[in-house]
């Protein structure tokens, strides 16, 4: 089970460690600084996207008990002139998701302004994915709120093929490649996005995915948790249904699948985008474990009164096992599971506003 | 030559020390600085070459009119000095 979490806040990334049963902050870095991307890999290493206010986004990556350094970060080509017309800028935004890819050194970043890049030298360099960056289709993302450029929020790494690749995008829908990103389509169907207008609202490229999430040990199985909704595919995101039972809430960012349980996943539910906040004032984690029939509402622990903390996409995380999980909120709340979400514990902390957790895999 | 000064606010982050530089506008010379400091390019402009939204370049304490360029004249006595716009939170 992972022992180690790192916690990416608007003031720096905070690193824990569990120590006799009790997990406590144990390194802080880049404080004052805020994190928006956070990867950490079985070896041993840690990267940290920093998304600086004034001078742009950053990427350090830390290799066991060494220094942390400054990599290179994701670098958009020269705007050409007959891209006038683009509506996005040729500039990296922020690193949003950092991923492996599943063979040595390989590492994959989506970006604002949906940008995808790959390194090859662990995080030394990058190159941006043409393919993706050129369809015409492209053109017709959109951003959302929180930000105003549209940005790759999800990569899905089939393990057994680094080949075959899925990105989720806020606000485009659910690509593919099977040919390591030389050719791209875009698959989502059975999704719908209910503040578009009438005709457009079932169309795969405006759906509004949160966030996807798959089941490593059955990886057909993917969750989606949607602006408006929960969903759920068994052929690796091609098809979707909605869950229904989902409660207390539909809305929400983070999903998490069960690492080797195919039916089992959980959501952290909030009313959805006119407010924002954990429905009454209550702050549960919903977790299914009959493939999305049934929602169990998980509480203990957690705040039952006045409570306002909403979780970003990339703030709910779950270990190798299943059974350790972490959320962090926008009003730095952070809660630790041992028991798979039955029962939760907070740090003793008050930590920033958390963009993103992250288990180091043992 | 012109002197190019850096904000104390991006010493947290990596060296940047004052230099004279040659250029005649003020791209020429921050390629001058960033040629001997690649990493702190990155820091200044974005990924087209212009300057970051909320990174300012004064010339001789005004501020320049061609952000995307960097085509304001610079002469050999001139101040340049970059330093970030204020934003909060």
């Amino acid at each position: 089970m992972a022992n180690r979490l790192h916690v990416g806040t608007r003031k720096g990334l905070f690193e824990l460690a569990r120590n006799n049963g009790v997990w406590e902050i144990v390194d802080v870095r880049f404080l004052g600084d805020p994190v928006s991307a956070v990867l950490a890999d079985a070896g041993g290493s840690v990267w940290a996207a920093l998304d600086l206010g004034h001078f742009g986004a950053k990427l350090w990556r830390r290799d066991g008990a060494g220094d942390w350094r400054e990599m290179a970060v994701p670098v958009f080509p020269q705007k050409p002139d007959d891209a006038s017309e683009d509506p996005h800028p040729w500039s990296l935004g922020k690193i949003w998701v950092i991923e492996p890819g599943g063979v040595p050194g390989r590492l994959w970043a989506g970006t604002m302004p949906g940008g995808f890049f790959r390194s090859d030298d662990r995080g030394e360099s990058w190159s941006l994915n043409e393919a993706l960056w050129h369809m015409p289709e492209r053109r017709q993302w959109f951003g959302v709120a929180g930000g105003e450029q549209p940005g790759i929020n999800s990569v899905l790494i089939d393990p057994r093929s680094p080949s075959d690749i899925r990105v989720g995008v806020s606000c485009a829908g659910l690509w593919a490649t099977t040919d390591a990103g030389a050719s791209w389509k875009i698959i989502n169907q059975g999704m719908y996005n209910e503040y578009m207008p009438p005709e457009r609202r079932e169309d795969p490229i405006v759906q509004d995915i949160h966030l996807l999430s798959r089941c490593a040990a059955h990886p057909e199985i993917v969750w989606c948790q949607h602006h408006n909704g929960v969903f759920r595919s068994e052929n690796a995101g091609a098809n979707w249904y909605e869950l229904a039972a989902i409660r207390p809430s539909k809305f929400g960012f983070a999903v998490a699948a069960h690492p080797s349980d195919p039916d089992t996943a959980w959501f952290v539910p909030a009313i959805k985008d006119e407010r924002r906040i954990p429905v009454d004032g209550e702050v549960v984690v919903a977790r299914t474990r009959d493939a999305g029939r049934s929602f169990e509402v998980l509480q203990q622990g957690l705040p039952h009164r006045h409570a306002y903390d909403l979780v970003y996409r990339h703030a709910l995380a779950v270990d190798e096992t299943g059974e350790r999980l972490a959320f962090g909120s926008t009003t730095g709340g952070l809660w630790i599971s041992e028991d798979g979400g039955d029962s939760w514990t907070m740090p003793e902390a008050r930590l920033p506003p958390i963009a993103v957790v992250r288990f180091a895999p043992v | 030559m012109a002197r190019v000064s850096f904000t104390s606010a991006l010493q947290r982050f990596l060296p940047a020390p004052s230099a004279q530089v040659e250029g005649g506008t003020v791209g020429a010379a921050l390629t001058v600085v960033f040629a001997s400091r690649p990493v702190l390019r990155g820091y200044v402009l974005d990924d087209q070459g212009a300057l970051r939204r909320h990174v300012a370049v004064y010339v001789n304490g005004q501020p320049v009119h061609d952000r995307v360029r960097l085509t304001d004249p610079v002469g050999p006595h001139d101040e340049i000095y970059v330093f970030q716009a204020l934003s909060g939170g």
